[in-house]
């Protein structure tokens, strides 16, 4: 009842003895998720212990040492910026079927190289994010990033966007509701990522157990338009929206490395245009997103 | 991150991109000077004195001077220095000329535009070249689409001799011409890879009576990710440029943004910030900043960020909007704590808390005896700030 991941999958943690990657390796364990191994170079043998004390891990020097020992089929990356693309790489070389890159600040020349890996490889990897809060299937227990679970409840709504934060705020709403979620999926705000909005959106589009979907975007680029103009065509569910930055002035960087209009592109109102075109209803404020869609579920 | 033009020059050199002979000057005795060496160096009476500033459009502002001799070059020098341009891209409070660059006058046959940028639909580098140089390019790309040709680089291979080719001819160059543009493309290709750049722009790109390709502007912007393997960048750096107190968040590990409102926001996560501004507008409501703590800040960042709000006089009321996710409520409870027993509180302060911790936050700030108005969802907070300014 989920995209990408939930009960069958294994996940090890690449960068887990670091302070984000050992505290966050225990949340998700806590949550749920099926934790089987670590990486960090140089700490291979050792043992990784959950600080909340109820659960451990075996470290390995390399993924793929890390694969082939544990079956592990996805992992998590929080390692820093300066060696993060080589993470991802790694990853990539070990054939995961899943990498979830949480570190935010990867150079954007260094992420051009990845996706040039991902798209033109025989590359067996999804690569989530960077920049991004991970992915969740709350019914198959299965946390793999840093969001906040006691949020999430089993449903069948699912959710996509660019910001952290937002995507709690959509998944609470949608808690209240009553409504839960399928899997909720950050994408993440950098200009180069490894997973689109369409990607995301015909995995739900696919999936029995999705019924509908919450669609965040933000200022910056045109991905928002190209998923706009996907969905046209292509997808059939109810989705309702909303994208950040409608007042944000043109020329700042607002946070996220890609959320930047320049030269007249990427503005609010033109990404809210596109998507109302191909059926998306786009809610006023941020507090209206859960209301929004549960209107259009009647 | 941006630098000046002289700055970006001395990068395009190192990357055998040819460039005017020129020398920065940060006062009218040093531009003069400058002037008449770079005369005895040309035997040419031209020289060009032009204000360096962190905005596009100085030529059509003023900010740009073709003269005659040294003693002319040191007279429009006193002019510029201290002088405020208004450009398109500088808004309307216009920002003040604090260095001149001066270079070589020359003799121009044609103007192009050269421009390297990431195309974040094809997840490359897009090099854009103009026969229409000199002039706003952004009207060419809305009026005359077809007038700016395209090539993208494949970051497997790097730039190939295909595409300059097919660049080169698309502008007309003559063969001489050619091989200088071959250089220039090739050097600015090598250098926006290297130098972690996020615009490289050209404008004019200049062909010469005598047919040589040269850069007579030079633009570079840098991906502030690349800052951890570029620590020269920290000498590149103008402070003067940018505002005191971005600079002061940044060092914080903040990022902030200065607006033109009276309500005060901080706020965790860069789509919440901005969904909060939004918000605020939507009431009828004028944000003063976009803040974003991020998820990993202490308590020490937030106070921090909380003070910077505190301290600026146009702030009439302040906004927290926090859904903890790493970033736990009672980090940000106690901050607000700290940060206002320091400066006091003389205006509204509407607290929205939710997530991790909510309930030790809550408690925290409920205890502490300060007046704030608690709200349940952004939306009511956004609201509730809006009216309790409206009221002052």
């Amino acid at each position: 009842m989920s995209i990408l991941v939930g009960k069958d999958t294994k996940l090890i943690v690449q960068g887990i003895t670091g302070s984000a990657g050992t505290f966050h390796a225990g949340q998700c364990q806590d949550y749920g998720t099926k934790l089987v191994g670590g990486v960090t170079p140089g700490r291979g043998g050792s043992t990784w212990k959950n600080p909340s004390g109820k659960g451990e891990c075996p470290v390995f020097d390399t993924v793929r040492e890390a694969k082939e020992k544990t079956g592990a089929n996805a992992s998590v990356i929080f390692v820093p910026p300066p060696f993060a693309a080589d993470a991802i790489l790694e990853a990539i070389d070990a054939e995961l079927e899943l990498a979830v890159v949480i570190t935010e600040g990867i150079p954007v020349m260094d992420m051009m190289r990845v996706r040039r890996v991902i798209d033109s490889t025989k590359t067996k990897t999804r690569v989530i994010g960077p920049n991004c809060p991970g992915i969740i299937t709350p019914g198959g227990h299965c946390k793999i990033g840093i969001m906040p679970g006691h949020i999430h409840r089993p449903g069948r709504i699912g959710i996509v966007s660019k910001s952290g934060t937002l995507t709690y705020e959509a998944v609470f709403q949608v808690t209240n509701l009553g409504l839960g979620q399928s899997t909720a999926v950050g994408i993440g705000g950098d200009p180069i990522n490894g997973t689109d909005f369409i990607d995301v959106l015909a995995k739900f589009q696919e999936d029995p157990e999705t019924d509908a979907v919450i669609f965040i975007g933000e200022i910056g680029g045109n991905a928002e338009e190209l998923a706009a103009a996907w969905m046209k065509d292509n997808f059939t569910k109810p989705a309702a929206g909303f994208i950040a930055g409608r007042t944000a002035p043109p020329g700042k960087r607002m946070g996220h490395a890609g959320a930047i209009i320049s030269g007249g592109q990427g503005t609010a109102e033109a990404k809210i245009e596109a998507l109302e075109a191909a059926g998306v209803k786009v809610a006023p404020t941020p507090s209206d997103m859960g209301k929004t869609l549960a209107s259009m579920l009647k | 991150m941006n630098i000046h033009e002289y700055q970006a020059k001395e990068i395009f050199r190192r990357y055998g991109i040819p460039t005017p002979k020129g020398i920065p000057a940060f006062d009218a005795a040093a531009a003069k000077e400058a002037a008449a060496k770079l005369i005895a160096e040309t035997g040419n009476e031209v020289v060009v004195v032009k204000a360096q500033i962190h905005a596009g459009g100085r030529g059509k502002a003023g900010g740009v001077k073709v003269v005659k001799g040294a003693e002319a070059a040191g007279t429009v020098a006193k002019d510029l220095l201290g002088k405020t341009l208004v450009t398109p891209q500088t808004g309307p409070e216009g920002k003040v000329v604090q260095r001149l660059y001066v270079e070589q006058g020359l003799a121009i046959d044609k103007e192009l535009y050269l421009a390297l940028t990431v195309d974040r639909e094809k997840k490359r580098v897009a090099i854009m070249a103009s026969t229409e140089g000199g002039v706003d390019i952004e009207e060419v790309a809305h009026e005359h689409p077809e007038k700016i040709h395209k090539v993208w680089i494949d970051p497997a291979v790097g730039l190939q001799g295909y595409q300059i080719r097919q660049l080169a001819f698309a502008l007309g160059l003559s063969k001489n011409a050619q091989k200088g543009f071959a250089k220039l493309l090739s050097g600015i290709a090598t250098m926006f890879d290297k130098e972690d750049c996020s615009i490289a722009e050209i404008n004019p790109m200049i062909v010469t009576k005598d047919e040589q390709v040269i850069a007579l502007d030079g633009k570079v912007n840098f991906d502030s990710n690349g800052e951890f393997r570029h620590p020269e960048w920290a000498d590149l750096r103008d402070l003067s440029e940018e505002a005191a107190t971005e600079t002061e968040a940044k060092e914080a590990g903040l990022s902030f943004i200065q607006l033109d409102g009276n309500i005060g926001c901080l706020v965790n996560g860069a789509g919440l910030a901005m969904s909060t501004m939004d918000t605020i507008q939507h009431f009828g409501g004028q944000p003063a900043n976009f803040l974003d703590v991020g998820g990993g800040a202490t308590q020490e960042a937030v106070t921090k960020a909380f003070r910077i709000i505190l301290r600026s006089e146009s702030v009439k009321g302040i906004f927290v909007n926090i859904f903890g996710g790493i970033m736990k409520c009672d980090i940000i409870a106690n901050a607000v704590i700290a940060a206002t027993k320091e400066l006091g509180l003389t205006v509204p302060l509407v607290v929205r808390l939710e997530g991790t911790n909510v309930e030790l936050g809550k408690k925290i700030l409920a205890e502490s005896g300060l007046n704030i108005t608690p709200a349940d969802d952004m939306a009511s907070g956004a609201q509730k700030i809006v009216e309790l300014v409206g009221k002052a």
